[in-house]
């Protein structure tokens, strides 16, 4: 079922050909016995043991646990910032291990999009430059890539702010600016780390609420929270006890 | 470009920090380039005046011996100095030798008119404009039909002409030396001054009259008595100066040699001085090198000091911005894009102080000659050369914050703070 070239593909312009098809959906990131071991005093502390999972196209993930339940450390692994002690990730097939330094931020910049509980943006800059900033740092950067930007603040209702700084905007208008730079690259994957932790309750839920848009549009993503009611609005929750997997429920929409 | 930019707008973050860091650089650059043109004037100074001397001459000078003798006798006439033998001597025996004159100093008063003053009197060989340089400003110099002929003639410097005619020209006119008159047939260009070279002190007004050597031999004696006042002592000299022109630089030193051995031979006792300009030039030039590779030590060190205050700031930089670190990283950025960042920022920051240092290093040397009243010159080098090492100061000092920067683990970054 292709869109013809006059249709508007299912789910506005960013979204995948065949997002109605669960089966046919592709692994974008894969754990296979993954470890992380943290050396502490004389013994060692396994933050992850031997982790296996996939996550595929267009799914909307909650990962919860208590802390020190290992969810911290499955998102840094998740995204690239961190590498396992044992076992083999790989992202849309490539295998993190056998990446070097400077290709694994190539990996991180253009298949991962980061989004951090207290926004992170760069104070010195406005919000086109801030959300163009995943761009600066690619090999061969795409043409269109303002462009692109100018579209990503519309959707996330920034458009008419592209001048201000961060220190301009409220709280949920800076977690928008993130949100979008999180997909200026078309990543497989968005990562979330408490996106909605330092937002009040009304604000929260319109993020959340953009997480949800996105989902529909196509985009895979992945929040990391401890909040049940967060949790609750993705499609299915992995939870975490000890750095293994708990279980996996799924939750009806 | 775009990553200068971005460093520019890092560092205006905090203005007052940038600023103090520049501070090292900006001084140790200004330094270098006041130094290096107070040393490049100091020795163009020096060795103009040497070069007047005239670099390829020889010159024989009389000394007054030291007054260790102390006699009970009622009058005692000391003769020193060079004499007429040695200027025979020099004169038909030396080979390679395009000229020599002799000169003989008179201590006369001048007059012209109401006017008087006591310049120096010097009675010299007709080719002692040729060999010393020196400019005709009007008229001639005096040649040797003049002094064979023992001619009433003479050539005024520049200052005495001014002095004894300040509302007319000077040529043509007649002045009274002594008790002789004498035809004014020339004005001579005024000469630098000489500070480093030692004369014997005594006149008042400063500037020469030049009368031919048999003239002043003739009118004057041949050798000259000074009587000091007071007592029965007096001073006789025949001859002040023999001036050696010599045909080529390769034989300088050896004429120099050949004199001194002649004189100390021929003299009882250390009544002269051999002076080679051209070994003075020289050791002037090894002076300067010296003094400017000090100098510019010295600066160096302030440099030092400036790259290190650079990189003290860059490393308190980089930890305050641990976080923006660990951000860019996550965003994808390698290590050589945070290298370049913080790279770029240092290089700006010393960058910036070495153009405000050239700037102040081209107006400190200016103040100096205003107030020193010393000469200085500004290479072209000296600022090329400062601003280049400010540069490159900026680079080596922020290379460790920044490598520091750039290996840091982005997990830990990003909990920071």
């Amino acid at each position: 079922m292709s869109p013809g070239p006059e249709e508007e593909p299912p789910g506005g312009v960013f979204a995948l050909p065949d997002a109605e098809h669960a089966e046919e959906r592709q692994v974008v990131a894969q754990l296979e016995n993954v470890s992380r071991v943290y050396p502490m005093g004389g013994d060692e502390v396994r933050a992850l043991d031997n982790l296996s999972f996939s996550f595929r196209s267009g799914e909307y993930w909650a990962v919860m646990g208590s802390s020190g339940s290992g969810k911290s450390t499955l998102l840094n692994l998740l995204g690239c910032i961190d590498r396992p002690t044992t076992g083999e990730y790989r992202v849309r097939g490539k295998a993190v291990s056998q990446l070097d330094d400077d290709q694994l931020s190539e990996l991180r910049g253009s298949e991962l999009g980061f989004i951090f509980q207290s926004y992170n943006l760069i104070p010195q800059l406005n919000v086109l430059e801030n959300i163009l900033m995943p761009v600066l740092y690619r090999e061969n950067p795409p043409d269109g890539s303002e462009d692109r930007a100018r579209q990503l603040a519309d959707r996330v209702g920034l458009g008419d702010r592209l001048t201000h700084r961060p220190t301009e905007l409220s709280g949920g208008q800076q977690q928008r600016v993130a949100i979008a730079r999180s997909l200026i690259n078309d990543p497989a994957l968005i990562l979330a780390d408490e996106a909605t932790g330092n937002l009040d309750s009304k604000t929260a839920d319109e993020i959340l609420q953009l997480f949800d848009e996105l989902n529909d549009e196509g985009k895979t993503i992945l929040i990391v929270t401890h909040e049940p009611s967060v949790g609750a609005r993705a499609d299915c929750i992995l939870r975490l006890k000890d750095g293994a997997i708990e279980g996996v429920e799924e939750n009806r929409r | 470009m775009r990553a200068v930019r971005l460093g520019v707008s890092s560092l205006l973050l905090h203005k007052l920090r940038s600023f103090l860091t520049t501070l090292g650089v900006l001084f140790g650059v200004s330094s270098v380039i006041a130094m290096l043109a107070i040393a490049e004037g100091a020795s163009v100074e020096a060795q103009e005046q040497i070069r007047q001397l005239g670099s390829r001459n020889v010159i024989l000078r009389s000394v007054k011996p030291p007054e260790d003798k102390v006699s009970d006798q009622e009058s005692r006439v000391i003769a020193y100095g060079l004499t007429h033998e040695d200027h025979a001597r020099v004169s038909e025996t030396y080979p390679g030798v395009k000229d020599v004159v002799a000169v003989l100093e008179v201590p006369e008063e001048v007059r012209a008119g109401e006017l008087s003053c006591r310049p120096r009197v010097m009675c010299v060989d007709p080719s002692y404009r040729d060999v010393t340089g020196r400019i005709m400003m009007s008229g001639r110099f005096l040649h040797e039909r003049d002094n064979a002929a023992t001619a009433p003639v003479c050539v005024l410097g520049y200052e005495v002409a001014r002095y004894l005619f300040p509302f007319k020209a000077a040529l043509g006119e007649r002045i009274k030396v002594g008790a002789e008159y004498l035809d004014v047939v020339g004005v001579m260009f005024p000469r630098v001054p000489i500070g480093s070279i030692k004369r014997d002190a005594g006149t008042e007004v400063g500037g020469e009259v030049f009368i031919p050597l048999k003239t002043g031999q003739r009118v004057f004696g041949e050798r000259q008595v000074k009587i000091r006042s007071g007592t029965m002592d007096a001073q006789e000299v025949q001859l002040h100066e023999i001036i050696i022109a010599v045909e080529r630089d390769e034989d300088v030193s050896m004429i120099a040699n050949a004199s001194r051995i002649m004189l100390a031979e021929s003299h009882r006792e250390k009544d002269y001085e051999v002076i080679v300009p051209l070994e003075l030039l020289l050791r002037a030039q090894e002076t300067k090198r010296i003094f400017s590779i000090v100098l510019a030590s010295i600066a160096g060190i302030s440099l030092l000091v400036g790259g290190i205050g650079i990189m003290n700031v860059m490393l308190a930089t980089v930890t305050e911005r641990t976080r923006e670190i660990g951000i860019r990283r996550a965003l994808g950025a390698k290590r050589h894009h945070i290298v370049t960042q913080f790279l770029v920022e240092t290089v700006v920051l010393s960058g910036c102080g070495g153009v405000a240092g050239v700037a102040l290093g081209l107006v400190i040397p200016k103040i100096v000659e205003a107030a020193g009243d010393m000469r200085t010159i500004v290479t072209f080098e000296a600022p090329v050369f400062a601003f280049g090492i400010s540069v490159a100061t900026g680079v080596i000092f922020g290379l460790y914050p920044a490598w520091r920067a750039a290996t840091m683990d982005p997990v830990e970054a990003l909990r920071h703070e």
